[in-house]
């Protein structure tokens, strides 16, 4: 069995956002990165899979060096082996199109990605993949069990779940219910000084079309002071909620 | 030149998310000086209510192979139907089943995709659009040279607008393939009668300061004699309490409401990246230096177990008297 999984490179979750050239870029000043929240989802479930059945397991990421740390931690946390595309990933296509370029010749039998990037929250490159290798997609995939070709699996759907049955290969978006939080793999020593001898190879970027650009960012408009009501007068609360805020 | 825009039936009947949809899809038809065209695939009922919000013509797919929701087929579906009506546009919410047939049809037509759309565009050429970034914490301004686009915009953000147009309703066939339905279906579990949190306008949200999941009954009556959905924080459903399905937050469900109302939740940078954008949000936490207080439009500073119920039967008496 062969897995690949997507990794987006994101600003850690306790991360400020803030942007600098008036507005035009992402200030990654003092950020961290981290693997996309969705993806170590998706990564611990391809080591569950190894582990039990059997599978190697190529990470990819289409970004330039910086991102290196982020698949280096994939490796330390059992990848085989780590691609890079060279290529700043600024627009979905794009990024759909350069891994559609390299996966396929490969034939992977599962490709797994996140339901989305906690950065531009797209939830675009996955499905766009999956429609460019001519394979299934699945979205927001919270639960997957293997029966050798045939996968059985989970999807979230607006208040419940979807169960769906078919033969691999396929692309699952995943989230948590892939594996639960508790399970999430974290490199330990032991990894990361395996993940040093890992291969780690840069592939450049070939052609492909940028559908959109971002020209401009914006911060949401800072909040009122809150308005203070005391415990004993719940009832000025409720009046507040139908006259001044009009919800109820 | 045809904006088309996909009205997704559940069960048969239009989601709230559809009109806001069609709402949407019918100004910017009018803002390029064209027409909204909507399509439906598998609705059973009256397919005229969409004129109420502007769709100028609608195409129905009434084809058994497409009964259930299968994204590949309804997006090839909705492909066929945009070259049969020359659309350069075709408008989607970003529900669940939005989002899993956006980035195909996306694929499939060469077309940009801008999901996370807030507003109409603000300039036609070129093509600026403003949509959710940074899990709520930010907006972003995309723009695309592409003659091709699949907007897909976020529920509750735009609104519904009803404006009355005549509609014609037009049958339209496709056949679907079987490497359309290469994935079956296999069952649906659906809680029945729940309010979908992506959709809601109005949400009560409670976080670990509820000690455990037996003492949720308040919030689930708090919610249903608000008519609103019921969320929780990450550890809540990470422990199990709450279902997953009911996780908001910057690695959960973003919603925007019109009003979130938190209880016992501390206001953690994750959780609010989720639930920012609500226009009015309540905080009751007994902490006054909670870090929510400073995202919060009102805020109680009690115990959820005597501010929730006399809540109750404060909004009792409220519409009683209404
Ligand atoms: C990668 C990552 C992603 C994350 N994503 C999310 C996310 O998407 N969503 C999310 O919610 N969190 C997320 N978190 C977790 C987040 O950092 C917080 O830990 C979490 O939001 C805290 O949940 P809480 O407010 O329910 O619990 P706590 O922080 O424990 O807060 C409980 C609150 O209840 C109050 N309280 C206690 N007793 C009472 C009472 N009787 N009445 C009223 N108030 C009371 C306390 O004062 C306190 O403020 C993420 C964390 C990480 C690291
Ligand atoms: N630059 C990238 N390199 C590799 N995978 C990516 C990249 N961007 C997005 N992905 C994958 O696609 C998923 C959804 O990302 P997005 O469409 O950007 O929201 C992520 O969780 C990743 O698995």
């Amino acid at each position: 069995m062969k897995i690949l999984v997507c990794i987006s490179h994101v600003p850690d979750t306790t991360s400020k956002i803030n942007f600098t050239n008036n507005n035009t870029e992402f200030d990654s000043n003092g950020i961290t990165y981290v693997i996309n929240p969705y993806d170590e989802f998706g990564l611990t479930r391809a080591m569950v899979i190894k582990e039990t059945s059997g599978a190697t397991v190529t990470v990819i990421n289409v970004g330039p060096s910086s991102t290196e740390p982020t698949l280096r931690k994939a490796l330390a946390i059992g990848a085989d082996n780590a691609i890079r595309i060279n290529a700043e990933p600024t627009d979905a296509n794009y990024v759909a199109r350069l891994l559609a370029n390299y996966a396929k010749n490969e034939n992977f039998d599962l490709i797994i990605t996140g339901r989305e990037s906690i950065d531009y929250n797209g939830g675009a490159v996955p499905g766009m993949l999956a429609t460019y290798l001519d394979i299934p997609f699945v979205n927001a995939c919270l639960g997957l069990e293997l029966n050798g070709n045939q996968a059985t699996v989970i999807r979230e759907i607006d208040g419940g779940k979807e169960t769906l049955e078919g033969n691999l290969p396929m692309l699952l978006a995943g989230q948590k219910g892939l594996v639960e939080e508790k399970d999430l793999r974290i490199p330990a020593m032991r990894g990361i000084m395996m993940a040093r001898k890992k291969p780690l190879t840069v592939i450049e970027a070939g052609n492909a079309e940028k559908q959109t650009s971002v020209i401009k960012f914006d911060l949401p408009e800072a909040k009122a002071a809150c308005t203070m009501i005391d415990a004993d007068n719940v009832d000025q609360l409720v009046q507040l909620l139908h006259s001044e805020a009009k919800v109820i | 030149m045809a904006v088309l825009v996909y009205a997704e039936s559940w069960n048969g009947s239009f989601k709230k998310a559809t009109f806001e949809a069609v709402s949407y899809a019918a100004q910017l038809a009018n803002k390029i000086g064209t027409d909204a065209i909507a399509i439906t695939i598998a609705h059973q009922g009256d397919a005229n209510e969409l004129g109420n919000y502007g769709a100028n013509k609608v195409l129905t797919i009434t084809n058994d192979t497409l009964n259930t929701f299968n994204n590949q087929s309804y997006a090839h579906a909705i492909v066929s139907a945009s070259n049969h009506v020359s659309a350069e546009t075709v408008v989607i919410s970003n529900t669940n089943n939005g989002k899993a047939i956006a980035p195909i049809i996306a694929a499939k037509r060469e077309s940009a995709l801008i999901t996370n759309a807030i507003e109409l565009p603000s300039t036609l050429s070129p093509f600026t659009i403003k949509r959710k970034a940074f899990s709520s914490k930010a907006f972003a301004l995309f723009s695309s040279d592409s003659n091709e686009k699949v907007i897909s915009i976020t529920p509750n953000a735009f609104g519904i607008h009803e404006i009355q147009v005549s509609t014609t309703i037009e049958s339209f066939s496709y056949n679907t393939t079987d490497s359309d339905q290469r994935l079956k279906s296999v069952s649906v579990d659906s809680a029945t009668g729940k309010i979908p949190l992506p959709e809601a306008e109005l949400v009560v949200s409670a976080g670990r300061g509820l000690k455990g999941p037996e003492n949720w009954g308040m919030i689930e009556e708090l919610a249903d004699l608000l008519g609103a959905a019921t969320a929780c924080s990450k550890p809540v459903s990470d422990i199990g309490w709450r279902s997953h399905s009911e996780h908001v937050g910057q690695t959960g469900i973003a919603i925007n409401p019109q009003l979130y109302i938190a209880v016992g939740i501390s206001g953690a940078i994750q959780h609010l990246a989720g639930v920012n954008a609500s226009k009015n949000i309540v905080v009751i936490n007994t902490d006054p230096e909670a870090p929510f207080f400073k995202a919060a439009d009102y805020g109680i500073v009690g115990d959820a177990f005597e501010v929730v119920p006399k809540l109750i039967e404060a909004i009792k008496t409220h519409k009683s008297n209404n």
